[in-house]
């Protein structure tokens, strides 16, 4: 289920390092639990952001999610077609459901993600 | 999910399970919110069917002499009107006019009764109508003796049929008759609360698994799926029915919320009567409307509606509608703001968003 070439945050994001840039999106448990997705709000490229800062937001049938990003850096792409596919978050969260790139600064923000491991006993522990 | 043992499960809780739902709580029942997912679900009761569980709902019976009176006093629909097996809609409101609930009245006889309420108010209501029943009416809490399926979409007729020896032609819109359904005993009842054709079907709480999965049998093939709390609440947006706790409580009116048609102001007294005889002379301040969002973002409860930097209303449901594609929700705003056709500016998490005020409902079936 979660793929061991990511990396994962408590807030349910996952991380795809690309050189030095991040790709992030939401996991499969974050998506499940919001049900349907309708709506993405994401950043535009250019804007810098200190990791943990709200990016954007996701919006469900239900409820909103606001996304924070695990790493500091500059926003360089954000993922086009979410804005009238937004159902690929539900469809492959890990994959063609990303959100966004960002060019990361520190190399110390990606150790207090977990490994896919870790992230499945933090989900069985219940958060 | 931990165990509460405080939070009731409804006679289909095994099903709801068995059917992989998603189970939260709500009004301290366990609820499913939704089974397959909420746009799904939604689309299938547009377009074939849907079953929901509304087990939760409270029912009450009032008879004996002077049934009739105490209804007609406590509530602001002309009871004398309601002919026995036909149901009509009202509510229970407070001295000022306010909602404690919102309910249905089934007439049996000329003096027997059945109301039904919101899970989230029936020991309330249960209350309130006991401090006035001074004429010493019989009124019990028959809430568990039901379990209650709420079958819904245009395949519905179609699909009961097949389980039913009862003319379900001969049921109008808002009637009702005892028969049977699989053979067991059920009050099936031309109701719903989705703006599609449908019935609710109160049983013995033993039979309702067995029903609930005669109708899945049935169903399934012409498209029928389990339903839950989310498409509920989806499908009674778009055909704009009040929801307790959103459109309606012990702040606002019938009258501000649209629902004045539910209001006999010149049958009889009721408590309430006098201060909505008041507030309709003095003329309403503000009313309930219904916008879509012209800009990205769903506007939820309790967001503001602005107009020069002032909050001068608030939303008081919105979602995403399935049908229309776009977000869509209700509102109350001052009178002299609710035209159609006219902007409104709403503050959704910070940010001010568009929206123009539309006809209610926003969805309307094809009869």
């Amino acid at each position: 289920m979660y793929p061991d070439t990511l990396r994962y945050s408590k807030d349910h994001e996952w991380v795809r390092v690309e050189g030095d840039v991040c790709v992030i999106g939401i996991t499969h448990y974050a998506q499940d639990e919001l049900g349907e997705v309708v709506f993405v709000e994401v950043p535009e490229p250019g804007q810098e952001f200190d990791a943990h800062e709200e990016i954007g937001t996701i919006e469900s049938v239900k409820a909103v999610a606001e996304v924070f990003t695990p790493v500091t850096g500059e926003i360089v792409e954000v993922n086009a077609a979410l804005a009238d596919s937004p159902e690929l978050i539900n469809q492959d969260p890990h994959g063609e459901g990303w959100l966004v790139k960002v060019r990361f600064s520190s190399q110390g923000d990606l150790d207090g993600l977990m490994d896919s491991a870790a992230y499945e006993k933090f989900l069985e522990d219940g958060e | 999910m931990a165990e509460n043992t405080l939070v009731r499960r409804t006679p289909l809780y095994d099903a709801h399970q068995a059917a992989g739902g998603k189970l939260v709580e709500f009004a301290g029942w366990q609820m499913p919110v939704q089974y397959s997912g909420v746009l799904q679900e939604h689309r299938a009761v547009r377009t074939a069917a849907g079953i929901f569980d509304v087990s939760h709902m409270g029912e009450f019976r009032v008879s004996g002499k002077g049934a009739e009176g105490f209804l007609q006093a406590m509530t602001p629909n002309d009871v004398a009107k309601l002919k026995p097996g036909r149901i009509h809609y009202s509510g229970l409101l407070t001295e000022q006019g306010t909602y404690v609930d919102d309910l249905l009245i089934y007439r049996f006889a000329e003096e027997e009764f059945l109301l039904v309420v919101n899970a989230a108010n029936a020991e309330k209501d249960l209350a309130w109508l006991q401090g006035h029943n001074d004429a010493g009416v019989t009124l019990e809490d028959v809430s568990s003796d039901y379990g209650l399926i709420a079958l819904q979409g245009p395949k519905a007729e179609a699909i009961l049929s097949e389980l039913t020896s009862t003319d379900l032609t001969a049921i109008r819109y808002y009637a009702f008759v005892e028969g049977e359904v699989s053979g067991r005993a059920t009050l099936i009842s031309r109701t719903g609360y989705t703006g599609e054709d449908g019935f609710e079907l109160y049983l013995a709480p033993e039979d309702a698994p067995a029903v609930w999965d005669r109708l899945l049998d049935v169903g399934g093939p012409a498209g029928l799926v389990p339903a839950g709390l989310g498409a509920r609440d989806t499908l009674r947006m778009e055909a704009a029915m009040a929801l307790y706790g959103h459109e309606i409580d012990d702040t606002t009116t019938p009258l501000e919320a649209g629902l004045q048609w539910v209001v006999k102001l010149e049958a009889s007294d009721f408590v309430g009567r006098q201060a909505l005889v008041e507030i309709r002379d003095a003329g309403l301040t503000r009313k309930l409307v219904g916008f879509n969002v012209e800009g990205r973002g769903i506007a939820r409860q309790g967001h503001k509606v602005i107009a020069e930097d002032e909050e001068v209303g608030f939303v008081t449901s919105g979602t995403f509608s399935p049908t229309l594609e776009r977000a869509i929700g209700m509102a109350y705003v001052p009178v002299s703001m609710a035209t159609i056709g006219a902007s409104l500016s709403l503050d959704i998490r910070g940010k001010v968003v568009p929206a123009v005020i539309v006809d209610l409902p926003f969805y309307k079936r094809a009869k």
